[in-house]
């Protein structure tokens, strides 16, 4: 078996982030957390993740100013950005997508979807897809 | 006139001559005569002096008669003159009297003239005058019809009596019809025509009731009302009066703007906020239940915990659907606020092009505009905001100039403030979004933030750092085309028929019809095509054409034209006459759709048609089953020719119109017809008023009296 693939969470809401834990840990991934967008930036240097889950509304630094910083960045080009937001207007999935996040996903979710979603974007032969 | 006393002087004195000479020749006789022969010579002379004396008396006292008579009798220079100088007033202007004769005559026709010459130059210069007033009046006339004509909202302008004296062309679209064919209670928009018959009748007596309340109390009387047009449409109007003399009400000025749109949105919100209300309470409480439940009994038996949880996750399911089912269909409701107008962004990069230029001083070039693509914005808060961009980027950076954008597909469109080489932060946007915006002494409270909010809208920046291209990328909904005016300058080749002032001259509600006179009536002339010729035996109407004559205008704007299905068949001699053949007629409404709607369309008008008697017995068999009558007064153009030309036979319509110098185009369709009948009519008009002829019952009198009113059908 492969080494299992870490997944960042990001989101200053603590229910959120329990419940997302528990999900990705029991589904075989491995998983840490970030409360706000300073974190996670220095979370993603320090432990370097396979995908990052980004909210759009934290404190410090917004999901879009820490999806803009990765992606200005060539050390994180294999990092997958999946955004997690109520912000779910045209305009805002526009943006995010705009911004390089790979996928856009609008709360409330169901998370057996959200599982298939990584699943496929962490999927080896996916590599590099959008 | 009199002889002049002169006469009898020179009568007097030519009987002294003829005395004098008679004398003189008498003795020079004597003095030749022998001496034996002179007395004898005397006695005869004596003999015959008062015989001579007498002679001479009578003679010229019948001369003197004759020249006295010969005065009175025939023209004397002086008078000549007078003559000549009268005809001065009438004749062409060149005539000018004869200056031949006696020298103080002469002089006399001299001044005459003098005064002619001046009399003539006045007479130039004010014609000269009054036609250029004319022209300016017809120029500011055509201006202000054609600024009327590029108003975005409905303006109906009407006289104290609700007859429509103006309307613009977005009035006319607010009121058209909603579909082609129109419904049968539909009156269309056209001048003379009474206001009252367009909106509620009894919304718009109200508003005429409060007008007249204020006047007299308030410095500017207005009112106004939200009424459904007979089309569907919502409309807002404001009614202002205008006054007259005396501050008596002369008219009233509508003014229409369709909120329909917004009411729409309006509504939308709320339902959106009520489906959310009801449809977000039932789950909820659901689920509430079910998890206090789970936290309240930790005891509980394994079976029901279960049953709970799953109560829990379908309750959840249930509530994201219904989320996410209202915002999908009200997602229309939630763009944008109701500030903002449809533009093109062509014409917003233009205004932000020509902004940031002036405050920068800086060259602004236009990359691409998508000329398809409209924006939904508040121009000034946009341009406002890409002003206060550009001023922060070129203040804090080493920049030479921008470049524009407009593009994107999708319900979105994007606007892109373009620069090449300083590479800015996307800490620094987040920066100036939330500082309040100022460009030079221009500021407003508002953030970029704000304004984004207020579009619905998104803005980031994107680098290409290999490119050294930046650009600031803004999303902004994407709007309507409008459709544009057509330019109507005033250099418009006829004048417009949106209006007519002359109407305010007429008095609507004096006189009963017969007293009035044919030159200040409305008309409708009308023609149709049938199915044959004998109503009688089941010819049916195919087509109904008509068009109104308002205060001596035919109004070609206003015209009615409908094909109607006779829902039997056309024969093919018919066919060959108007061209209108059995597939034509098969998808247009029946008679009993269409009648009622002509019947609205000849309101308040006398109806005129060529051999009328033919069309008004079509009307009058559909009179049971349509249920309307035509029971305004009617004239006939072929009595009226009838009655113009008494001594000529043919009275076709082609045939009038030659003689009354009616160019012929446009025959056997029935608003050709019409178009036609109604040009020869108005041709008519003034023929009829030469015989004496101007009132309506006059008119009709006299045709019941031609010869050919006597044929029936």
């Amino acid at each position: 078996m492969s080494e299992p693939r870490k997944v960042l969470i990001v989101d200053d809401e603590p229910n959120i982030l329990m419940a997302l834990e528990f999900l990705f840990k029991r589904s075989g991934y491995e998983v840490r957390l970030a409360r706000d967008g300073g974190e996670a930036m220095k979370e993603a240097e320090a432990w370097r993740p396979d995908l990052m889950l980004l909210d759009i509304m934290m404190p410090v630094k917004n999901g879009y100013e820490v999806c803009q910083s990765v992606r200005e960045r060539p050390d994180f080009a294999g990092l997958k950005i999946v955004m997690l937001s109520a912000k779910g207007s045209e305009a805002e999935i526009n943006k995010g997508l705009s911004l390089g996040a790979d996928r856009y996903v609008t709360k409330p979710f169901s998370t057996q979807e959200l599982l298939a979603t990584i699943d496929q974007l962490l999927r080896p032969d996916a590599a590099g897809a959008r | 006139m009199r002889a002049p006393k002169g006469i009898a002087l020179w009568v007097g004195a030519a009987s002294g001559g003829v005395l004098l000479v008679i004398g003189i020749g008498a003795l020079l006789q004597y003095l030749a005569a022998s001496a034996e022969n002179r007395p004898h010579l005397l006695e005869v002379v004596a003999e015959g002096l008062p015989a001579v004396f007498f002679g001479t008396a009578i003679l010229m006292a019948a001369a003197g008669m004759a020249a006295s008579w010969l005065f009175r009798r025939h023209p004397h220079a002086a008078r000549q003159l007078a003559e000549q100088s009268r005809s001065l007033l009438a004749a062409e202007k060149g005539f000018r009297v004869s200056t031949a004769g006696a020298p103080p005559l002469a002089e006399l026709a001299g001044v005459i003239n003098q005064l002619a010459d001046a009399y003539h130059r006045i007479e130039h210069d004010l014609e000269a005058r009054s036609v250029e007033t004319r022209a300016r009046v017809e120029e500011e006339r055509d201006r202000f019809a054609a600024l009327m004509s590029e108003l975005s909202q409905g303006v109906v302008v009407c006289n104290a009596d609700g007859r429509i004296l103006l309307y613009n062309p977005r009035a006319a679209a607010l009121l058209a019809p909603a579909q082609a064919g129109g419904q049968g209670d539909y009156t269309p928009l056209g001048l003379g025509r009474s206001v009252l018959a367009l909106l509620d009748r009894n919304q718009v007596a109200h508003a005429l009731d409060m007008l007249q309340h204020q006047i007299g109390h308030v410095d500017r009387p207005q009112t106004r009302f939200v009424a459904a047009a007979a089309n569907g449409a919502l409309l807002r109007v404001q009614v202002a009066p205008f006054l007259g003399p005396e501050r008596r009400l002369a008219g009233m000025v509508f003014t229409l703007d369709d909120v329909g749109q917004l009411m729409g949105r309006e509504s939308q919100r709320l339902r959106l906020l009520q489906s959310l209300a009801t449809g977000v309470r039932g789950p909820v409480a659901n689920l509430r239940a079910a998890t206090e439940n789970l936290a309240s009994f930790p005891d509980m038996p394994a079976d029901r915990r279960e049953q709970f949880v799953g109560i829990a996750a379908a309750e959840a399911r249930v509530l994201t659907e219904r989320l996410n089912t209202a915002l999908l269909a009200y997602a229309d409701a939630l763009k944008g606020s109701l500030t903002l107008e449809d533009m093109r962004a062509a014409d917003l990069l233009a205004l932000v092009q020509r902004r940031v230029a002036e405050a920068l001083h800086m060259p602004v070039a236009i990359e691409e505009a998508d000329p398809e693509l409209w924006l939904r914005v508040d121009s000034y808060a946009i341009a406002h905001a890409m002003t206060f961009l550009a001023a922060r980027l070129a203040g804090d950076y080493d920049l030479h100039g921008f470049r524009l954008r407009a593009g994107g597909g999708g319900s979105l469109g994007e606007v892109d403030l373009i620069w090449t080489g300083a590479i800015v932060g996307s800490d620094a946007l987040s920066l100036w979004e939330g500082e309040p915006m100022r460009v030079g002494t221009e500021e407003t409270p508002l953030t970029l933030r704000d304004v984004l909010e207020r579009h619905g809208s998104e803005a980031w920046l994107q680098v290409d750092k290999i490119r050294q291209i930046s650009r600031f990328r803004l999303l902004l909904p994407r709007g309507q085309a409008i459709a544009p005016v057509p330019l109507r300058g005033a250099a418009a080749e006829s004048r417009p028929e949106y209006y007519d002032f002359d109407l305010f001259e007429r008095i609507d509600a004096a006189g009963a019809l017969a007293e009035r006179k044919l030159a200040e009536l409305s008309f409708t002339v009308f023609d149709t095509e049938t199915t044959g010729l004998e109503p009688s035996a089941g010819d049916e109407i195919i087509s109904i054409g008509a068009v109104r004559i308002v205060n001596g205008r035919v109004l070609k704007g206003e015209v009615f034209e409908q094909l109607v299905n006779p829902r039997r068949n056309i024969s093919r001699e018919s066919t060959a006459v108007h061209g209108i053949d059995n597939k034509q007629v098969a998808g247009e409404p029946p008679i009993e759709q269409v009648l009622p709607r002509f019947h609205r369309f000849c309101e308040d008008t006398v109806l005129v048609a060529h051999n009328a008697a033919f069309d008004m017995r079509f009307l009058e068999l559909k009179e049971a089953s349509t249920g309307v009558r035509f029971g305004q007064p009617v004239l006939d153009t072929l009595l009226l020719s009838a009655v113009v030309h008494p001594s000529i036979d043919n009275h076709h319509l082609d045939m009038i119109a030659e003689r009354v110098g009616v160019r012929v185009i446009g025959r056997h369709t029935a608003l050709g017809d019409a178009l036609l009948t109604a040009d020869v009519f108005l041709r008519l008009v003034p023929l009829l008023a030469e015989r004496g002829i101007v009132t309506l019952g006059q008119a009709l009198e006299a045709s019941r009296a031609t010869y050919h009113s006597r044929l029936q059908y």
